[in-house]
């Protein structure tokens, strides 16, 4: 019996050892496919350069790095104060009845895949853009929206349990100071919450960073920096999406690259997300 | 602001979300009804997909979900028992836990990449429902033990006391205690884990392919409905069938998630 016991307790570990065996191969055959031609051009001269020409042999990622960045930044500016509000008010205003009702409803979002987000944009808000606010429509406003949405599901949810987390005594303490509700939200349920707040920012930053259908549908995909937000985008992983079914040589091993950067950035927002989470749940 | 004024803001964005969520469900469903009929989900497409119908995509979303789930949820559920039945705070437990949660943050493009660099180039299992199912198995897993290890944790300490001084070992209280009380739990996560599956493009298109014949054996390449969706949406070949897919393609998702949070809900609902 004992001896069965040390068995089946080897035969987990070994078995919950899988996961982080996938994440080691991930890293090994994904490094190890892309960083030659890292080596071989110079880290910086790929991240810096401006230029993507796979047929001239120029693999230059800044565009993509800051296409990126801009059209995250602007699904965060879209996304967090709406996705706050809602939680603050699923959270601590709504009849629990109602609460629990659209929260699941919110969660529905998190269900529609990203390729009918690209396309609902790609239909609507794309001519929307094109027709009201000039441009090609196809844009890093059109995917920081559709980002934007994408993200809800996320900030609503991580936010909506942090607030909940908040002891109620934090509240009463402060009804009885003769607050109003908003008051002793603002001055001390917000405050109190806003480690865990911060956390879901990163986590949709890097759920917006790391998606790709939905922005290659509504983003142009072009390899020029942006100098409007009504112009065309291409981000990392479009050019990963984009490119991938048909490129052989150097010009794959640079996708993998861009891969690279792209799973450095999201391995250091997600350290960041732990380590500004980590107060809170002490 | 007065408390009035902000609850009716808050109260205003909140059903703004809903809004949103309502028109994006509503705006597929009544553009893709039309074109809904038996013979388009029984027939296979033709012309590249502008006539026809998704029998092969239906086929193939369906090998691949079911296989991922066959791979990841057994591995899943006995991680997440590992993780809070036998194991106290030692290094190997926080290793797990690492790997899980940065797993879970990885997006699906870099599976997409990983699976074909590994699955289809480096087992040579090519553009197959294999490589697809295996790179969406890794996927889920994060999911599966998440909510199983929560499923599991939520189960009282005195069922498992019971169990214990009633002479049985831990394998067999968590095989027939434990688990049992945690099974609506699990389920939820891995329904939740069908519906990621079911929708994704990125990881799925790079290692199952898009052919559009029906698959024969698991190394042939095979399309999922998302994916033939994508393809065409983007490549314009008819918007009318890619509303029809997309209807499809949501409606097993939602009926998927609803369950889910019924059940969830069911379960919360208790706890009070």
């Amino acid at each position: 019996m004992r001896n069965k016991e040390t068995l089946v307790q080897w035969i987990l570990a070994i078995v919950a050892l899988s996961a982080i065996a996938v994440l080691a191969l991930i890293i090994i055959f994904i490094f190890k496919e892309g960083s030659p031609i890292i080596a071989r051009l110079g880290l910086t001269k790929f991240i810096t350069g401006t230029k993507w020409s796979p047929t001239k042999g120029m693999f230059g990622i800044f565009p993509m790095i800051l296409g990126s960045i801009q059209v995250t930044l602007g699904a965060l500016l879209i996304g967090v104060p709406i996705g706050l509000a809602t939680a603050i008010f699923l959270a601590e205003m709504a009849p629990p009845r109602t609460s629990r009702i659209l929260k699941s409803a919110i969660q529905l979002l998190a269900g529609i895949p990203s390729v009918v987000f690209g396309f609902i944009g790609l239909v609507i808000l794309v001519p929307f853009i094109r027709q009201w606010l000039g441009g090609p429509g196809f844009s890093v406003l059109a995917a920081a929206i559709v980002l934007g949405i994408m993200i809800l599901p996320t900030i609503v949810s991580v936010c909506y349990d942090v607030l909940k987390a908040v002891p109620p005594a934090y509240r009463e303490g402060m009804l009885a100071l003769g607050a109003t509700r908003w008051q002793a939200i603002k001055m001390v349920v917000l405050p109190a919450a806003r480690p865990g707040i911060i956390a879901s920012v990163i986590l949709g930053m890097g759920r917006a960073i790391g998606e790709t259908m939905a922005v290659i549908m509504v983003a142009g995909n072009a390899t020029k920096i942006p100098v409007s937000p009504l112009e065309p985008v291409r981000t990392l992983t479009s050019n990963v999406a984009l490119e991938m079914g048909y490129a052989i040589g150097e010009h794959r091993e640079a996708l993998f690259a861009t891969g690279i950067v792209l799973f450095i950035i999201i391995a250091l927002l997600n350290t960041l997300a732990r380590i500004v989470a980590r107060p809170e749940k002490v | 602001m007065t408390d009035r004024r902000v609850t009716l803001l808050f109260a205003g964005i909140t059903g703004l979300t809903i809004v949103v969520l309502v028109f994006i469900i509503g705006y597929i469903m009544v553009n893709g009804l039309p074109g809904l009929t038996l013979s388009f989900l029984l027939e296979s497409p033709r012309e590249m997909g502008r006539t026809g119908g998704i029998f092969p995509a239906i086929v193939g979303t369906v090998l691949l979900t079911g296989i991922a789930l066959f791979i990841a949820a057994p591995v899943g559920i006995l991680t997440a028992v590992y993780l809070t039945e036998y194991t106290r705070d030692t290094w190997l437990p926080k290793v797990v836990r690492f790997g899980t949660e940065s797993l879970a943050g990885i997006p699906s493009i870099i599976f997409g990449l990983f699976g074909f660099l590994f699955f289809v180039i480096y087992l040579d299992l090519g553009w197959s429902v294999l490589s697809g199912a295996l790179t969406l198995s890794a996927m889920i897993l994060p999911t599966i033990v998440r909510t199983s290890e929560e499923a599991i944790r939520a189960v009282p300490d005195a069922y498992r006391e019971v169990s214990l001084a009633l002479g049985s070992t831990r394998w067999q209280t968590v095989t027939s205690v434990v688990l049992p009380s945690a099974k609506p739990g699990i389920m939820t996560g891995v329904m939740l884990a069908i519906g990621r599956a079911i929708g994704e493009t990125a990881a799925v298109i790079f290692t199952a392919g898009s052919s559009l014949r029906l698959p024969r054996t698991l190394l042939d390449s095979t399309r999922t409905l998302p994916v033939h969706f994508y393809i065409l949406a983007r490549e314009g070949i008819s918007l009318e069938n890619a509303y029809s897919t997309a209807f499809v393609l949501i409606l097993l998702i939602l009926a998927i998630n609803i369950a889910a949070h019924t059940i969830m809900n069911r379960l919360t609902g208790k706890e009070r």
